[in-house]
């Protein structure tokens, strides 16, 4: 059948031209074809890469703002706490200062109270003793002008008297 | 499985074509004969004429088809209109010779001493029957080659300086395209199969491919020539295919061709024989099913436009005809489809004769 037996001259061509092709498109099409692909696809790969770091680094970047922010937070918050402690301190002092100062201005108007007590205590006791005398006076002077009557009692006291 | 399906429809056709082709080749008397004289080998040749200019009468469907699947030495668009394509011949006495093949539009076919055999294919013998020539014409198949071959240069150079000239911009237009197919190939045959070294395989197995593909293709376009589906063409690329892979096999793989690991020492009588067998069974293999597939594709076609002259009814043609058209884009599918087995087996053969480690032989 001369379907199945291969005709020289053919194969002869077939050769030729087929190895001629190869070469003739290995050197000028798929080396600078494969090239370019490979190019590209590196440059991609690259790209990509390079989108990973630069996304990794945000990350760092962003837990790095976070952790900063929380620092920030923590730091105002004591000095928040100080401050406040600071106030609540120095009301505190100021508040028994005051109260001192009120005992003692307390203290002291007592004191001037008692002084003043006193003063006018004595002051009575010798208008007091004053007014007796007076009175005491009065009344001798009274008494003393009835002569019968005083010896009557002198001889009562005498009398009563016992003398040891 | 529909390897499986094409195989069957290959061997049927085939079969079929052998049935076809019994009358014809009953009717035509031995031609091969060394003692026939010039005369009778005209005699011959008016007798096949006359079946021809009678085949208006009596259609053939057997010779209608060879004649299409065959060799010529001019490019027939229709029948008169044809391209006369040079005749290039050597023979030791004369030399080389150069003619057109219209040269041979004569009444006894004959031109400077040599006749044109119109059988099953065409053949230039020399009037002298002691004369040996080699006949290195360019040929309708060797003309569609060189028309392949260079579309597929003009295109792939094109695609080329389209890389070269714009690094670095996103792909576009026909190279992107071509780019899909270029990938393809390099990340989902060659790779994978070849392995690691694939890079220095690549441009052959690319070209492999792509001149397949176009030769399937242009041999699907009326009035063109059954290049792939010739067998000489499908012979030397599986013979370099042969030659590739036992060029750059290593040791490990003659060695497991010669003393198969893990074999039983009686056994290897029969492993090394077949080993050996499965060496050349591996090119043959290749060698036969791009030429069967594309064969067989184009004995269906033309079956199915031979039926349209057999039957000559116009209620039939149309239903012949949309069959045709369906098988048409069968036929563009398995162009496809057999440039990528042949350049996937391709891969594997030379990805099995270079691979390094031999840890795993679960596989061959």
């Amino acid at each position: 059948m001369s379907l199945l037996t291969p005709n020289p001259g053919l194969i002869f061509w077939m050769l030729v031209v087929f190895l001629l092709v190869v070469f003739i498109l290995s050197k000028f099409a798929w080396k600078p074809i494969l090239k370019g692909l490979k190019d590209r696809e590196n440059e991609i790969q690259g790209a990509l890469d390079l989108a990973e770091k630069t996304r990794a680094e945000m990350a760092q970047l962003k837990s790095d703002n976070e952790k900063l922010i929380a620092e920030a937070n923590a730091i105002r918050d004591q000095i928040l706490r100080d401050a406040k402690d600071a106030a609540d301190r120095t009301i505190a002092e100021s508040k028994d200062k005051a109260a001192i100062e009120g005992q003692k201005i307390i203290e002291s108007a007592r004191e001037t109270i008692r002084n003043e007590q006193a003063v006018a205590v004595s002051k009575i006791k010798k208008e007091v003793a004053t007014l007796s005398l007076e009175i005491a006076e009065k009344v001798l002077h009274r008494e003393l002008e009835d002569k019968g009557a005083q010896e009557k009692l002198i001889a009562d006291l005498a009398s009563s008297a016992r003398l040891n | 499985m529909y390897t499986h399906l094409r195989r069957f429809f290959t061997i049927a056709l085939v079969a079929a074509t052998c049935v076809f082709n019994l009358p014809a080749r009953a009717d035509e008397p031995a031609q091969h004969e060394t003692d026939k004289v010039a005369q009778a080998v005209n005699e011959e040749e008016h007798k096949i004429e006359h079946k021809l200019e009678e085949h208006e009468a009596k259609f053939n469907i057997g010779e209608m088809i060879m004649h299409h699947i065959a060799d010529s030495h001019e490019w027939e668009f229709s029948h008169g209109v044809a391209i006369p394509l040079p005749v290039i011949l050597y023979s030791e006495d004369r030399g080389l010779e150069v003619f057109l093949s219209s040269n041979f539009h004569n009444e006894h076919h004959e031109y400077n001493g040599y006749h044109l055999v119109h059988g099953e294919s065409e053949q230039i013998v020399p009037v002298d029957e002691a004369r040996k020539i080699y006949d290195f014409s360019i040929t309708k198949n060797v003309a569609s080659m060189l028309i392949s071959a260079l579309i597929l240069i003009l295109v792939f150079t094109g695609v080329a300086s389209w890389y070269k000239n714009s690094k670095g911009k996103a792909p576009k237009g026909f190279a992107s395209a071509m780019e899909v197919i270029i990938l393809f190939i390099r990340d989902e045959v060659v790779k994978p199969n070849v392995g690691p070294k694939y890079e220095k395989y690549l441009p052959y197995l690319l070209t492999l491919f792509f001149f397949i593909l176009i030769n399937n293709i242009m041999g699907l376009l009326p009035g063109s020539a059954n290049l792939t589906g010739n067998i000489a063409v499908t012979m030397t690329l599986a013979v370099l295919t042969f030659i590739i892979v036992h060029l750059n096999a290593n040791g490990n793989y003659y060695k497991h061709l010669l003393s198969p690991p893990g074999v039983p020492a009686p056994l290897l009588l029969i492993m090394i024989p077949v080993e050996i067998v499965g060496v050349f069974m591996k090119p043959f293999s290749l060698m036969v099913r791009l030429f069967a597939n594309i064969t067989a594709g184009h004995i269906i076609l033309l079956s199915l436009f031979g039926l349209i002259f057999i039957f000559q009814s116009i209620v039939i043609a149309p239903v012949i005809s949309l069959f045709a058209l369906f098988l048409n884009f069968i036929e563009i599918m398995v162009a496809f489809i057999q440039a990528f087995i042949f350049t996937l087996l391709t891969s594997m053969y030379i990805g099995t004769a270079i691979e390094e480690h031999s840890h795993d032989h679960g596989h061959h």
